[in-house]
């Protein structure tokens, strides 16, 4: 199943292909440019053979000091058609830089994109609406960078935000 | 309305021009029907339901960053806060992920406790689930009338773990400690006892015409939909996609044991609790097959590295006393990698998704909890709907907020 995905991307999608890197991981994966995501997904959705038709996870791995772009973009594919098999599509993503959103293909990625945009600040395009979901909206931050403090006193100031929520008894005046 | 500025102004925009005889209704964030806190801004013109749209975060705790700071037997006790009704499904989803990556091989008692702990943990969730739906119709007896026997599921917990809700049952290798030796029999009377019990449950309840005439129908969602927006468990089921994490890549022992999957037509709330009333005689099912087979054998493998010595060897003996040191202060080595395994959750699949560098902690974690996925369906499933029919469908759904904001 690997090899067969593999020759299909490479003959169809070459110009997206990044080389991939030594995990010891369970799954199999392929490393794909950010621009190319979204059709790569969209392909390997629509193909009669694989019908990776449902999008099990996505989420981020931030490799601050580790690897060179920080950040990779982890998706997750499953195609019930092949008992359930499932890969990853990794994308490396640089500081800054925004993803393509992939809500066009699935629907189901709205809010996991806006987690990780949330947690690691990594913003994605045309995306429906990109905002925080988790954390509060005067929150200053993202928790789950690397470089996001793991201990200490927390944001103090936000209590004091949050005894000034917004109180309005009716808020479409 | 209570509300964080950006979210007010978000809405502000979004209803600013709300039609002559529009009402914005807020339910939640502590509202009786939303059994969390969770919000919904629902849009609605007499009784229909013209625009919905949902809050969430309200019991963020960031588990996947304390999961960076906690060694891989600390991180269990996050697990437990995630799905607080069925916290034993959690804890060996955790587990197992762990053992996957290290490679161990548990005894066959271990395997066999676990599936036995984690009908048990299904069968209180789905309880919990049917129970409070009929409740948030206006039906109490049904919901009592279980909850007796999930009491005694409860204290079967209790007295194998020490703990009722937050369980921390199973660690790396095996589990804290051996059942205790009315194990078998306790369970026995309990399951002989919740079959009658859920007969009249559907009795009482779900064959009720109110019950039924407020459901059918109601909430509803296609395979496709479902599909698409990552639906998974007995929300999918019901919604006719036979897919269930246990059958399609069985874990521990799912593939040698006799079990259904229920499957429901339209996806609506009365099939969804359909679905879970189903599952739960499946769960008793899968506990038949088992409870007489536990073999004997320790109750962990034999990893000195990693699994806790028991206390009175560590006090006594030296080598003991050097491995507890070496687990509590360096914790265990898993292998750098990376690991995905899915397990079927009460509510669908959890998978976590481990990031390991070698070290004490973790480099990432990641949980793929069902309700997280789900819920953003909701707005889509109750539009055109009544006022009340957004209580149904939400108590259906299962929504549970600690799973859902992790």
């Amino acid at each position: 199943m690997k090899e067969s995905i593999q020759a299909y991307l490479e003959s169809h999608f070459s110009n997206f292909l990044l080389p991939g890197r030594d995990i010891n991981t369970n799954l199999p994966y392929f490393c794909i440019k950010p621009e190319g995501i979204v059709p790569v997904a969209k392909a390997l959705k629509e193909h009669h053979e694989f019908q990776f038709q449902y999008l099990n996870d996505l989420t981020a791995v931030d490799w601050l000091g580790k690897l060179e772009p920080r950040f990779e973009i982890v998706y997750l594919l499953r195609s019930p058609k092949n008992k359930h098999f499932r890969i990853q599509l990794r994308t490396p993503v640089e500081e800054g830089e925004s993803v393509p959103s992939l809500v066009e293909v699935f629907v189901g990625a709205n809010w996991p994109e806006r987690e990780v945009f949330d947690l690691f600040g990594i913003p994605f395009a045309n995306h429906p609406r990109m905002e925080r979901i988790l954390m509060p909206d005067n929150f200053i931050g993202h928790p789950l960078r690397k470089d996001y403090p793991l201990e200490g006193p927390g944001q103090d100031y936000l209590i004091e935000n949050l005894l000034t929520i917004h109180t309005n008894e009716d808020i479409s005046q | 309305m209570v509300m964080y500025e950006k979210t007010a102004e978000y809405f502000g925009q979004k209803y600013k021009d709300l039609p002559e005889g529009h009402l914005l209704v807020n339910l939640g964030p502590s509202h009786p029907a939303t059994h969390g806190i969770l919000q919904n801004v629902i849009q609605i013109d007499g009784e229909r339901v013209v625009e919905a749209e949902s809050v969430i975060g309200y019991v963020h705790r960031c588990f996947e960053k304390l999961g960076e700071r906690y060694d891989y037997n600390q991180f269990l006790v996050c697990t437990d806060r995630m799905n607080y009704v069925s916290t034993p499904l959690n804890n060996i989803g955790w587990i197992l992920t762990v053992e996957k990556m290290m490679q161990i091989d548990v005894p066959a008692r271990v395997t066999y406790v676990r599936m036995i702990i984690s009908e048990l943990s299904r069968l209180m969730d789905h309880i919990i689930c049917n129970g409070v739906m009929g409740v948030d119709l206006g039906a109490f007896s049904g919901f009592l009338h279980l909850f007796h026997h999930r009491e005694n599921i409860y204290q079967i917990l209790e007295k194998l773990t020490g703990a009722r809700l937050t369980t921390t049952f199973c660690r790396v290798g095996g589990m804290e400690r051996d059942i205790y030796p009315d194990f078998q029999k306790e369970i026995k009377i309990i399951t002989k006892g919740i079959k009658p019990a859920l007969d009249e449950f559907e009795e009482l309840l779900i064959r009720n015409k109110i019950f039924n005439e407020r459901t059918a129908g109601i909430g509803g969602i296609s395979a496709e939909d479902a599909i698409a927006y990552g639906f998974s468990g007995p929300n999918l089921r019901a919604a006719g996609v036979p897919w269930d994490v246990r059958k399609d890549t069985p874990y521990m022992l799912y593939d040698k044991v006799d079990f259904d999957v229920p499957v429901g037509e339209d996806g609506s709330a009365l099939h969804r609790t359909l679905v879970r009333m189903e599952e739960m005689r499946q769960c008793i099912r899968i506990i038949e097959q088992l409870i007489d087979g536990i073999p004997e054998g320790p109750y962990h493998a034999d990893l000195p590295h990693s699994f806790l010595p028991p206390k009175d060897k560590v006090y006594n003996n030296m080598e003991e006393l050097i491995y507890h040191f070496k687990i509590i202060m360096h914790g265990i080595k898993v292998p750098p990698g990376e690991y995905y395994h899915a397990t079927e959750a009460a509510n669908g699949e959890l998978g976590f998704y481990v990031v390991s560098e070698g070290e004490k902690t973790p480099w990432r974690v990641h949980v793929r909890r069902p309700c997280f996925w789900y819920y953003q369906a909701f707005p889509q499933m109750v539009k055109g709907g009544l006022l009340a029919d957004t209580i149904a469908t939400m108590s259906s759904l299962n929504v549970i907020a600690g799973e859902l904001d992790c």
